[in-house]
């Protein structure tokens, strides 16, 4: 028995390794996106254009337009004539923000009395805007502390000290590259499994496979087996390259990263061999596994927080493999996470696996009859 | 040549062409699955799955200081709507939470608060420790404890009448998104992920299908040129980007409330011109490949993905490095979301709408030249 499986799985790496176009497609893309997409995919707010329409003429305003011209997040800063350019500046999207100061600026302030301006931000990336107001924010409230410093007030006598562990200088790609391990490694795993099912199918060489003296359960195994190598060394590469290149930090252990790795490479090609066993032809396949990997990617915590969706599709995302993986990446990388959270996030994928390859076996069995 | 003038000939071969197309269409499931319910289903998705509205964030509170000083800075946290706090004395009863992910941020405040707050010439310290493995929850989590801070230092100079009130009050407007819902800005950038997914998976599986199956070498040895099997291609698929189009509309604007602002006929002309170039970019793709596996795989990684992190619809562009800044000018997607976002929450803002279209045309442009020049009419 084990002979027959070993040629099975023999023949199955061949067949995607020889075909040159479906060997670049297995390493060239994956090692693009990787590079692309993790500076690409960043949250972070760096580079923000605004527009300053500053109708005061004292020299407090000016002040204070000199310091966000000198903080780091504000790079380019467009000067407005009037009031009438604020709308069409919002509008083309010029720059994310204007700061509008009246001509009762200096004198107000001078006076002892509040003294208001306005930030007016694009609501179409209320995301970025709500950061970027955030920084504004800090920039004035500091005026303010000098302005009564200089004043002789009353200090304050708080302080916030603020400190991010895991990642002090919040570098985005620290939490990109480990999650798009997880990503590019569910994307092969899905697309090898699915299609060198369905193609055979296509083909009609499925049938030859079943006639052959293999049993189900063989075949099964046969065709799980390499999709599980393919995958896992695609996201060996990745981890690689995410310590040699990136040079992020690797505080946990390889050995439990590696453990929750084979086990949700293998509930990913339980999933994908559910997807084959529904479907006729190749783009059958394809979409199928489409209609698995987009809420699979989209319902995993990469793009947006888990804790923002509304409790039910909380619940749901407890059914997806990836969600399990992230944590599970990020926290070997940049916690040190012990064996008691790795083992919480993978004994539930055990359970996923286990449900998809008995699932999908039992799928086969019934087509054969 | 295929740019020739039409005559009778062309149409006639061109709508035997469409109507084959068409019912390859309905007769195969998968067509079906990828017009109508994959939108449905990706519709669904980004309106409740994707948000970046942080109104719950978990944090921990180490009271290690339970003066009344300390306890009404603890009270502007726990009656933020952003946070959900959870009290501890010490700081290691957080150290798992915060491993595990239950919480995403710790506020510490010290024994010697409240001294230090009243004692002359010594500033007592708050500790804000965010997890930064999710920089952008940390981000979040350190400006929100840092406007209850503002918040309660504001409130507190009221109740002791100290001089000294924050001079200039910043008048913070979001326009056109004022109640910051997340969803108003994602649902219609999500629409040009879901025309990319008809305009450039389906149509380079199909195209490739036909390579794959010989059937494109049959079409070739009848009397249709290589243009006519391309635009017979085209129009069906067109069509039915159109359609699914309108079907999210009708999601977004009646299911999910986002207003629409602009004129549905720009919208569609716009969205017309990005079907162009995501169909430009499917024939190319089957085109090179004629390979199912291939074309799948290649639709994905230059046309979905791209569309989903290089559009600026969740990251933001301007904070993207130079080289991958230069690369998003390359993607139709990129001007498609600036065009979606501004038509649904501004209105028809002509400049922006131009200046963010006619680049697809050229993309698209580029996309069929390529292409044809490819697709010999020959067999190899």
């Amino acid at each position: 028995m084990w002979q027959r499986i070993y040629f099975l799985i023999y023949k199955e790496i061949l067949a995607v390794w020889r075909d040159k176009k479906s060997r670049m497609v297995l390493i060239l893309p994956p090692l693009a996106q990787l590079f692309v997409f993790s500076f690409a995919a960043t949250l972070d707010v760096k580079n923000v254009t605004m527009g300053v329409l500053n109708r005061d003429h004292g020299k407090e305003s000016f002040e204070l337009v000199q310091r966000f011209k000198g903080a780091p997040a504000f790079t380019n800063i467009h000067y407005l004539p009037s009031v009438e350019s604020i709308t069409p500046y919002i509008d083309n999207q010029e720059g994310l923000m204007v700061l509008s100061i009246d001509e009762q600026f200096s004198r107000n302030l001078n006076a002892g009395k509040p003294a208001t301006i306005q930030l007016i931000m694009d609501g179409r990336k209320s995301n970025t805007t709500q950061i970027v107001a955030g920084y504004a924010n800090t920039i004035i409230s500091q005026y303010n502390k000098d302005f009564a410093a200089d004043a002789g007030a009353k200090q304050q006598q708080t302080v916030i000290v603020p400190r991010n562990w895991y990642n002090p200088n919040l570098l985005y790609y620290w939490f990109n590259v480990p999650s798009l391990s997880g990503i590019l490694t569910l994307l092969v795993a899905l697309i090898i499994i699915a299609l060198s099912v369905s193609r055979e199918r296509e083909l009609g060489t499925f049938d030859q496979l079943l006639v052959s003296p293999l049993l189900p359960v063989e075949i099964m195994i046969g065709k799980t087996i390499p999709a599980i190598i393919l995958a896992m060394l695609e996201g060996s590469i990745i981890i690689l390259f995410a310590i040699i290149f990136f040079q992020i930090p690797f505080t946990g252990s390889i050995f439990l990263l590696y453990m929750n790795m084979f086990v949700f490479v293998t509930a990913v090609v339980g999933a994908g061999l559910f997807i084959s066993a529904l479907c006729n032809t190749q783009q059958q396949a394809i979409l199928g596994t489409y209609m698995f990997m987009s809420p699979a990617v989209l319902l995993s915590g990469f793009a947006t927080p888990i804790e923002n969706m509304p409790h039910w599709l909380q619940m749901v995302t407890y059914l997806n493999p990836l969600r399990y993986y992230l944590i599970v990446a990020k926290g070997v990388f940049l916690k040190a996470m012990p064996f008691d959270i790795v083992w919480a996030n993978t004994w539930p994928l055990a359970v996923i696996a286990v449900i998809n390859l008995a699932g999908s076996t039992w799928f086969f069995r019934r087509r054969l009859d | 040549m295929w740019v020739a003038v039409l005559n009778k000939d062309h149409y006639r071969r061109i709508s035997a062409l469409i109507v084959k197309e068409f019912f390859q269409i309905i007769r195969d499931p998968s067509s079906i699955l990828i017009s109508v319910i994959l939108p449905m289903v990706l519709m669904f998705l980004y309106g409740y799955g994707v948000s970046l509205d942080m109104d719950h964030i978990k944090i921990g509170l180490v009271m290690e200081d339970v003066s009344p000083d300390a306890q009404s800075f603890a009270k502007s946290l726990t009656d933020s709507r952003y946070f959900d706090v959870k009290i501890g004395r010490h700081r290691k009863e957080f150290d798992q939470d915060i491993v595990g992910g239950a919480v995403r941020g710790i506020v510490v405040i010290p024994a010697y608060f409240s001294q230090f707050r009243n004692r002359p010439g010594q500033i007592a310290p708050i500790q804000v420790i965010a997890d930064g493995s999710e920089p952008n929850t940390a981000n979040f989590v350190q400006n929100y404890v840092q406007g209850a801070w503002q918040n309660w230092l504001q409130q507190e100079r009221i109740s002791s009448n100290l001089k000294g009130l924050p001079l200039i009050q910043p008048n913070i407007r979001f326009w056109y998104n004022e109640e910051l819902e997340s969803r108003n800005f994602l649902i219609p950038g999500s629409l040009a992920l879901i025309m990319t997914l008809i305009g450039t998976l389906l149509t380079a599986l199909v195209v490739a299908r036909e390579w794959e199956r010989g059937t494109m070498e049959a079409l070739m040895s009848t009397p249709v040129t290589i243009g006519e099997i391309l635009i017979g291609k085209l129009i069906p698929y067109f069509i039915l980007g159109l359609g699914s189009m309108f079907l999210c509309v009708v999601f977004a604007v009646f299911v999910y409330n986002v207003p629409l602002r602009g004129s549905l006929i720009i919208l569609t002309l716009v969205s017309g011109c990005f079907l162009f170039a995501a169909l430009g970019l499917g024939l190319l793709i089957s085109t090179i490949s004629k390979n199912q596996f291939v074309a799948a795989q290649a639709a994905i990684v230059a046309g979905f993905l791209p569309g989903f992190m290089l559009s600026g619809f969740i990251f933001e562009i301007s904070s993207m490095p130079f080289p991958i800044r230069v690369l998003t000018y390359a993607i139709p997607a990129r001007y498609f979301v600036t065009s979606l976002q501004t038509l649904f929450l501004v209105g028809n803002v002509w400049k922006l709408i131009i200046y963010s279209t006619l680049p697809i045309l050229f993309i698209g442009g580029i996309f069929f030249f390529i292409t044809a020049f490819k697709t010999v009419k020959r067999l190899d």
